[in-house]
């Protein structure tokens, strides 16, 4: 072949792709969170029939349920599960105001996430709280 | 105003609008964008209802609970959360399927398995509540 020398590799200026961005800012991580918490509380609903249907089939099917459910294993799973709830409620909400236009200047977002995020957890605690006590 | 006809091998005589219906953005977009909103407001009290019934359920045994269940005002409300739920469930679970499946024939059978299965979990959940309550 009469090219022998390979071509020289131009340095093309690349856009800017997501790995530019910073991942963990609290917008991205709010809303993977919400569809995440959303997927989450979908399976849950399966618990929520499990205990429906404990309860109609009678006390053994009952104490199954409440085996499972009083479990180290399943108490995670359920306090996991009432934070996720707590956390999709309360993001739901705020993208209900948002929704309207409202909130939507970076210190509102931040500020709104913030709130959000503390009240989910402050949520999760006094729920679990009142079911300890 | 009669819409233009397009003749092909693929689609035969239809209209742009009737290839287009029941494929990607021409789904019913709006309507599910309203009801995933008119569900989210409706759980908000029942969220509130449930998480107050659980508190209160914790600790009782097979016939305390059953007894809570037998009572029309608890049983009416659980009904009307578990169709709210199971509603708002299928909902974003479909909107997280068109996302991330992108084979139609695959995302169809996603959906469709996923809203059978959403669907009759949530008629079981009815009926497990009338069987107590009624």
């Amino acid at each position: 072949m009469a090219q022998t020398q390979a071509t020289p590799v131009k340095e093309r200026p690349l856009s800017p792709h997501i790995q530019v961005y910073d991942m963990l800012q609290i917008t991205a991580v709010m809303s993977v969170m919400h569809r995440g918490t959303g997927i989450v509380l979908t399976f849950g609903l399966f618990v929520l029939a499990w205990w429906l249907l404990a309860l109609a089939s009678g006390p053994a099917a009952y104490e199954t349920f409440r085996t499972a459910a009083t479990h180290p294993i399943g108490m995670l799973a359920l306090a996991g599960w009432s934070f996720a709830l707590f956390y999709h409620t309360c993001a739901g909400i705020r993208h209900m105001v948002m929704d309207t236009g409202k909130l939507f200047t970076i210190p509102e977002i931040y500020k709104g996430g913030y709130v959000t995020i503390v009240a989910a957890i402050l949520l999760t605690a006094g729920f679990w709280f009142a079911i300890l006590r | 105003m009669t819409a233009p006809l397009i003749k092909s091998k693929q689609f035969g005589l239809k209209t742009p609008m009737a290839r287009a219906k029941g494929l990607g953005s021409a789904h019913d977009g709006l309507h599910h964008w309203i009801m995933q909103r008119v569900t989210a407001v409706l759980l908000l009290p029942l969220v509130v209802w449930l998480c107050w019934s659980v508190v209160t359920l914790a600790h009782a045994d097979h016939a305390a609970a059953f007894a809570w269940l037998q009572q029309p005002l608890n049983a009416i409300l659980m009904i009307v959360s578990v169709i709210s739920l199971f509603y708002h469930a299928a909902l974003g679970s479909q909107v997280v399927i068109e996302d991330y499946i992108h084979g139609e024939a695959f995302k169809i059978i996603k959906l469709v398995t996923m809203k059978i299965v959403l669907f009759a979990t949530c008629i079981a959940c009815i009926f497990a509540i009338l069987k107590v309550a009624l």
